[in-house]
């Protein structure tokens, strides 16, 4: 195709996704560098026949005036990258002189709003990823192993947790999880415990959101797997079956290599998705005990008295930097097959 | 698998069966449930003291007379102006779905029929676009959209969930388009069409598969957006998803969290039914990029 004729029809996306996807990124790190105007302060002197008091007050007309003028905030440099709800440099070197040993250290950094939210952000990808690649696997395995009369009702059911919303799917485990659900008060009666819900404690709130990703990624897995086992070749199987290979070995030997393709494929999509996780915080209303770094920014964004772009930016300029790491092996790799394929 | 020499044991089926309604319960039993809980009183649905009344609707009978009462549904969809936010699901969907679908056949073409290396990079550059998490994105559009004053209204929204959209789609279309021989519209160009009635008559009409998953794809994602809905939208405009969000948030209201399930069954139902009558395209695009390479 000539590259005029490319250009005229590649215009209208390409516009789309420099303007809504690069420009955003690129305003986004600009807002970084700024921080919301500090209140101007003014003294105020009032005499009585007492005397004088001198008190301060916030000068909301000189305030709102410099806000309107310089509406992106003051200029902060990596100000707002280096304090304490980012990287929090300074607390961490006061911390590492202060405190004695080296888990009292750690234990005071991951306190640390950013840290904290890292630390859940990647302990949900360890744990989900894998999981989700396993269960999605096995489930493929296994629907593939039924009568093919009865395999479409079973993949509509399959594929439910994955179409709803992360929101809507993370409210309805919710509900039944909830210390007045139906599975939250089955649990208590079981262990005895009327006061075992799950906001009471940290470790049983990560879990049941790790769940909740394995139970809402795995079907996506599962129909990758599902289609790439049709493609799977007979006649090496029914070697296999003739030399004698258990079905074990079947797996690991000849189908496990044929579909290793997708495997990377899905882990890489789902790593990525996972790396987001925001909404089942919201549903499960785990604020309290489970942070991402989607959900800073979102709490930056909606907080009420007045919007912190410039930490909402920051915190999305180093989600961005952690999506880059993730990515880079594959980008690598695919350059260089482009570049020996050419 | 299934195979003639393949011979399985009766405990291995056994063992298999078990599996899969074991599995399909997880999957299933909470909407199930959600569904069933749906018609009764919040008393019985989030009981303090017996989780059985969900089951025998002990405080529906006595609060409404009957074992069964849509009272959450009325009430969401009236007082809750859930009806509001449906239409502007459905505004925010056509128009999403439509753009999308217009925007990245014709980019996707482009992508699929030209032989220069940018056609690689761009095709790079889109999935990077596709990990972006879309907080981030928001983030970027809030300062933005303020200063010109086009934050909250509705066409704001459609247009950056058509572009957000576009990776994906440009992705998926490529995928399709790459399967459509080239033959096929040369021959169309030799004839003396230019590439633009070739892309309409000859190569459109045999996209329609394609087209079908894109545009599922798009409205799947437009349907349950929520970063993108809830932040760049004034309560007026809110779609269902942050409709029912905004229904948790309030809990003085005894009815509230009802509305909030009896909401979620009703955004839920509809796509559940258009899964199940386009199951197979909805497969064929998870696999598209995955299984063709």
């Amino acid at each position: 195709m000539p590259n005029k004729t490319f250009f005229w029809f590649f215009l209208p996306t390409g516009l789309a996704m420099i303007l809504f996807i690069g420009l955003p990124i690129i305003s986004t790190g600009i807002q970084s560098f700024y921080a919301q105007h500090d209140q101007v302060v003014k003294e105020v002197k009032k005499c009585d026949p007492f005397g004088c008091t001198v008190s301060i007050v916030v000068d909301n007309e000189e305030t709102s005036k410099i806000r309107e003028a310089k509406p992106l905030g003051k200029f902060n440099g990596f100000g707002t990258y280096t304090d304490r709800n980012h990287l929090a440099v300074d607390e961490i070197k006061k911390f590492w002189n202060e405190t004695e040993s080296f888990s009292a250290f750690v234990d005071q950094v991951t306190n640390l709003p950013f840290y904290k939210a890292l630390i859940f952000t990647l302990t949900y990808c360890l744990f989900v990823t894998p999981n989700v690649l396993l269960l999605g696997f096995i489930i493929a395995l296994s629907l593939n192993a039924v009568a093919r009369k009865i395999r479409g009702p079973l993949i509509f059911g399959t594929i439910l947790p994955m179409i709803v919303t992360p929101l809507v799917g993370s409210l309805v485990l919710f509900w039944m999880i909830d210390s007045q659900g139906i599975i939250g008060a089955n649990i208590q009666n079981l262990m005895n415990d009327p006061y075992l819900s799950l906001k009471s404690s940290k470790t049983l709130t990560w879990i049941t959101i790790i769940i909740y990703g394995i139970w809402h990624h795995s079907p996506f897995a599962f129909v990758v797997f599902y289609a790439a086992l049709q493609t799977v070749p007979q006649e090496p199987v029914e070697a296999a079956i003739i030399d004698g290979a258990s079905r074990f070995q079947r797996i690991k030997h000849i189908v496990l290599p044929h579909i290793y393709p997708v495997v990377t494929f899905v882990a890489l999509i789902s790593l990525m998705d996972n790396f987001r996780v925001f909404e089942p915080i919201i549903g499960f209303s785990a604020e309290g005990s489970a942070q991402s770094l989607s959900w800073l920014i979102y709490d930056n964004l909606v907080n009420e008295e007045v919007i912190l772009f410039g930490s909402a930016a920051a915190t999305s300029m180093m989600t961005i930097i952690g999506i880059a790491i993730l990515l880079a092996p594959v980008l690598i790799r695919t350059w260089k097959e482009f570049k020996t394929a050419r | 698998m299934d195979y003639g020499l393949d011979t399985k044991s009766t405990r291995l089926k056994t063992f298999n069966t078990i599996f899969i309604i074991t599995w399909l319960l997880i999957a299933c039993f909470p909407f199930i449930w959600t569904f069933w809980g749906s018609f009764k009183v919040r008393a019985d649905f989030f009981s303090r003291s017996d989780w059985w009344y969900a089951i025998s609707a002990f405080n529906t009978l006595i609060e409404t007379g009957g074992k069964f009462t849509t009272n959450a549904y009325t009430q969401a969809w009236t007082e809750g102006e859930f009806w509001k936010a449906s239409k502007n699901t459905i505004i925010v969907t056509v128009f999403v779905v439509s753009i999308s679908l217009f925007l990245g056949t014709l980019g996707a073409y482009a992508l699929s029929r030209s032989t220069e290396k940018y056609a690689f990079w761009i095709l790079m550059a889109a999935l990077i676009f596709r990990a972006m998490p879309h907080i981030t994105l928001v983030s970027g559009y809030l300062f933005p959209f303020f200063e010109l004053q086009i934050w909250g209204i509705l066409p704001t929204t459609i247009v950056v969930l058509v572009a957000i959209n576009q990776p994906f789609t440009l992705w998926l279309l490529y995928s399709f388009f790459k399967t459509v021989p080239k033959e096929l519209d040369e021959s169309a160009l030799i004839d003396g069409c230019s590439y633009f009635q070739a892309f309409r008559h000859i190569i459109m009409p045999v996209m329609w598969p394609g087209v079908i998953t894109a545009g599922l794809f798009s409205l799947m994602l437009a349907y349950n957006d929520f970063t993108v809905t809830a932040l760049l939208l004034n309560q007026e405009n809110h779609t269902m998803v942050p409709k029912i969000q905004s229904y948790l948030g309030t809990n003085q209201h005894e009815g509230n969290l009802m509305w909030a399930v009896s909401a979620v069954v009703s955004a839920t139902a509809p796509l559940f039914m258009l899964v199940m009558f386009f199951q197979r395209q909805v497969i064929s695009g998870l696999t598209a990029g995955a299984v063709k390479g």
